[in-house]
């Protein structure tokens, strides 16, 4: 298991330096000089000069990358072009929006898929399977800026439980900032949890035409003990690969949804700051979206070492 | 008062009868065994026992234990009969068990799952029967997964799991079928031992008449899911009343002519062939070693001539089939096929691979579905550099499907309008079709019923008179060897441990290694004794 999880630090190490040359790379040294990118094609050379010398676009790009790296290292993202403040500072204000958001909408979608795509296994081909992956049909067509509105419109405007929009900060408490996050959690989730519960119906039921269930049974278990002591811990594998992509998703995709409740997430500055051409903060969100990436797989391979004794073995 | 009884039962599937009043009966502490083919119903039998049915299934009549009918029982009654007075084994071991505990957590489930002990006397006695079945403490604790257990240590566990209650009656569907024979001998001496022991009736499904005859005290046999002769093993042997027992028996025993094969001319030489698997890196820096699967090995098959390879799984046979047909290259050693190598630098000969077909064990798995035979058939041809087109690839077809005992029109159909043994027909046309000097046959006659197997093996016997085949004949399984080569290689841990005249070999083996694999083959008795 130690050597199981060193190797997966290691590849997670290397993914990350991979991935942050990639990242830099792409931004700063591909078509063009950044400066002039950023200022648009009517920009007076001596501004463009200046903004290069601001930038430090005149030392050598090796260096460069070595000092933006040690900066992130050292939490210093550079500042932003637009908004004149450090990156690091606004990215900060934004992840407490957005991995909460993220985490809250993972927890919902988890909590509604698992009990339906169990469910809906062990009922196969019955009414109540039928009606559950009706439902998830639905999830999954549905868009989920839609949902969003309707969630509004409903709990909001009409019943008036929540407020239409906005983040009220945690400041004021742990459960007034996730009152203001419920609605968007729920219109993110929904259509994670359709796709989630069909992952695990689908999951289940391969592991339900296993031997080793039939063996269970034929030891006494009931369908159902069967089930829940043999069939889920095996159908996990898949269900925890899809849960950590929409944990990436959910981070960084929350974009619609951002705007459709007005909140100050990580969606909303990318979006913002690739309208601005902000450069130093699309290329560091961008790379703090990859470390979270990268590190949710991490995790899901740690957990996947958890749950099958034969992946430990494998160094 | 028998132990099970069985009387009159009748099983629907979608309107459909699998099994037709079927009626016997075991009796504490003896052995009876339900034999037949596939198809037969024999373990739809044992699942209509367990009431593990598949969800549509219709039953009918009694099965009465120890009086009790188990299918007028509710559910929830039935579940505490299953493992508790009724345990039961199955054919393959290597699925049998969850991949995700431990070998003590599934055997101490039985115990725990019918609160019949507490935690502490369930690890007590889960450790007790795993020592019984021949899983000592020192190597097997019960903190052992399933995937560090070979396959017949694993049907070892899934008996002890079976055994934990002492039921009354045990039911093992085909147990041994996947097991090599030495294997398979010390299953089924575990099994009759327990049999004994415990004074539990055995009620055992296989397809295996020799099996049969070594254990069982009395024997059903079955088709098309009725019960057509039963008896005490050794009258039914000697009587043999119906036609269809009688068939099994033959089948199994088949033997073919083979015409004399021609004087001694080198087809395929193996020179010291070495293959060489890494091992998983264990250490960043250290060298993760080899696992040398063929080690050394030498031999030569002559034209016309019929060579067999037996030995056990992970021996090598199967390595050194795929550096033969050089699918891997080897890392010592050559192999030649009329002189020429069949692996020339750093790829694989083409010319040399043309000359070679193989036909697989799978008849199921070794077809894509969504071709018709005639493009299945025809799939060498990609090896030959003009391969014949029009009215000439129609006439190659027509003829290799005719030579193998199918019609000219089956070309047009597909493949799962057809039964294993003629798939396997199939199978073998499509080898025979570019007229190759030398055929590998990698257990090709194993997944087969001994009916469909000995009429196979009288086709092979026909086209070796016809084409004058050259083949080399890979099975574990030594009767069918036996009858169809004329000399035969024995290897053990990648090694040829001993080779000569096939009759030479089995009547007379001068390798240990031969002779406990001679030894533990069950034998069909000899009629007519009793």
């Amino acid at each position: 298991m130690l050597r199981y999880s060193l190797k997966r630090l290691l590849s997670l190490i290397l993914s990350l330096a991979v991935a942050s040359l990639v990242i830099f790379f792409v931004i700063e040294v591909a078509p063009g000089d950044p400066a002039s990118f950023m200022l648009g094609i009517n920009a007076q050379p001596d501004t463009v000069a200046a903004l290069r010398a601001e930038l430090g676009l005149d030392v050598p790009k090796a260096e460069r990358y070595l000092s933006w790296l040690a900066g992130m290292a050292a939490g210093d993202f550079g500042t932003s072009y637009t908004y004149r403040t450090p990156v690091a500072g606004m990215i900060a204000d934004r992840l407490w929006v957005s991995l909460p958001l993220a985490l809250y909408a993972l927890t919902l979608s988890t909590l509604i898929a698992f009990p339906a795509g169990i469910y809906a296994a062990a009922r196969r081909g019955k009414p109540g399977d039928a009606v559950v992956m009706g439902a998830t049909q639905l999830g999954v067509a549905v868009p989920n800026f839609w949902f969003a509105m309707m969630l509004v419109l409903i709990f909001a405007i009409n019943l008036r439980w929540f407020g239409a929009g906005g983040f009220a900060g945690w400041e004021n408490g742990l459960l007034t900032g996730l009152h203001s996050l419920t609605l968007p959690a729920i219109a993110l989730a929904l259509p994670q949890a359709a796709i989630l519960a069909r992952v695990m119906r689908s999951a289940l039921l391969d592991i339900l035409g296993e031997d080793f269930m039939r063996t269970a049974r034929a030891k006494g278990l009931s369908r159902r003990q069967a089930l829940w002591r043999h069939a889920l811990r095996n159908a996990l594998i898949p269900v925890l690969t899809i849960i950590g992509l929409q944990f990436s998703f959910l981070l960084a995709g929350a974009i619609i949804i951002e705007q459709v409740f007005y909140l100050p997430g990580l969606g909303r500055l990318v979006f913002q700051a690739i309208s601005a051409r902000d450069l130093i903060v699309v290329e560091s969100v961008v790379m703090l979206l990859v470390f979270a990436v990268i590190t949710v797989n991490f995790l899901v391979d740690l957990a996947y070492a958890l749950v099958d004794p034969r992946l430990r073995a494998r160094t | 008062m028998s132990l099970l009884e069985i009387t009159g039962l009748t099983l629907k599937i979608a309107g459909l009868t699998i099994l037709d009043r079927v009626s016997f009966s075991v009796a504490s502490g003896e052995i009876v065994a339900v034999t037949g083919e596939s198809g037969s119903g024999k373990s739809m039998t044992a699942l209509s026992v367990m009431r593990l049915l598949p969800e549509r299934a219709v039953v009918n009549g009694h099965v009465m234990l120890e009086g009790r009918d188990l299918l007028a029982l509710p559910e929830a009654d039935m579940c505490a009969t299953r493992g508790r007075e009724i345990g039961m084994v199955f054919q393959e071991p290597m699925t049998a068990l969850n991949p995700v505990r431990t070998i003590g957590d599934q055997v101490m489930e039985t115990i725990l799952i019918h609160r019949a002990m507490d935690r502490d006397a369930a690890r007590a006695r889960a450790r007790e029967v795993l020592d019984r079945v021949g899983l000592p403490a020192d190597r097997f604790p019960l903190t052992r997964y399933p995937h560090e257990l070979s396959g017949g240590q694993r049907q070892r566990v899934v008996i002890a799991m079976a055994i934990a209650l002492r039921p009354k009656l045990l039911i093992a569907d085909e147990p041994t079928t996947a097991l090599d024979v030495t294997t398979q001998a010390q299953i089924l001496d575990l099994l009759k031992g327990l049999v004994e022991d415990y004074g539990m009736g055995l009620l055992m499904i296989t397809h295996d008449l020799a099996v049969v005859s070594d254990m069982a005290d009395r024997i059903v046999v079955m088709r098309r899911g009725e019960v057509v002769e039963q008896g005490e093993t050794r009258q039914l042997f000697a009587r043999m009343h119906h036609p269809y027992t009688r068939m099994l028996f033959e089948a199994s025993g088949h033997r073919v002519a083979l015409p004399e094969p021609p004087p001694p001319q080198p087809l395929l030489e193996v020179k010291n062939a070495v293959r060489d698997y890494r091992l998983p890196r264990r250490h960043l820096l250290r060298d993760p070693g080899h696992h040398r699967a063929v080690n050394e090995v030498s031999f030569t098959l002559n034209r016309g001539e019929r060579l067999g390879l037996v030995g056990e799984s992970g021996c090598g046979k199967s390595t050194l089939t795929r550096a033969i047909l050089g699918l891997e290259p080897l890392q010592g050693g050559e192999i030649l096929l009329g002189g020429q190598p069949v692996w020339s630098g750093q790829r694989p000969n083409l010319d040399v691979r043309r000359r070679m077909q193989v036909v697989f064990q799978d008849p199921y798995g070794s077809f894509n579905p969504r071709h018709r035979v005639e493009r299945l058939v025809t799939e060498p041809f990609h090896l030959l550099d003009d391969p014949p087109r029009g009215a000439g690839r129609r006439e190659a077809i027509a003829e290799a499907l005719t030579a193998v005992g199918l019609q000219p029109g089956d070309a047009r159909k597909y493949i799962h309008e057809f039964s294993g043994g003629q798939r396997q027909r199939i199978a073998i046309a499509r080898a025979l079709i570019i007229r190759p000097e030398l055929i590998l046959f990698d257990e090709a006659v194993n997944a087969l019923d001994v009916s469909v197997r000995a009429r196979i093996l009288d086709l092979l016997a026909d086209l070796c008179r016809a084409y004058d085949l050259s083949y080399l004949f890979i099975s574990h399984d030594l009767s069918v060897v036996r009858t169809v080569t004329d000399r035969v290689l024995v290897m053990q841990a990648g090694e040829i441990v001993e080779q000569g005249a096939t009759e030479q070999v089995f009547s007379d083996p001068q390798h240990a290694y031969t002779k406990a694999l001679i030894a533990a083959a069950p034998r069909l008795p000899e009629v007519g004794a009793a």
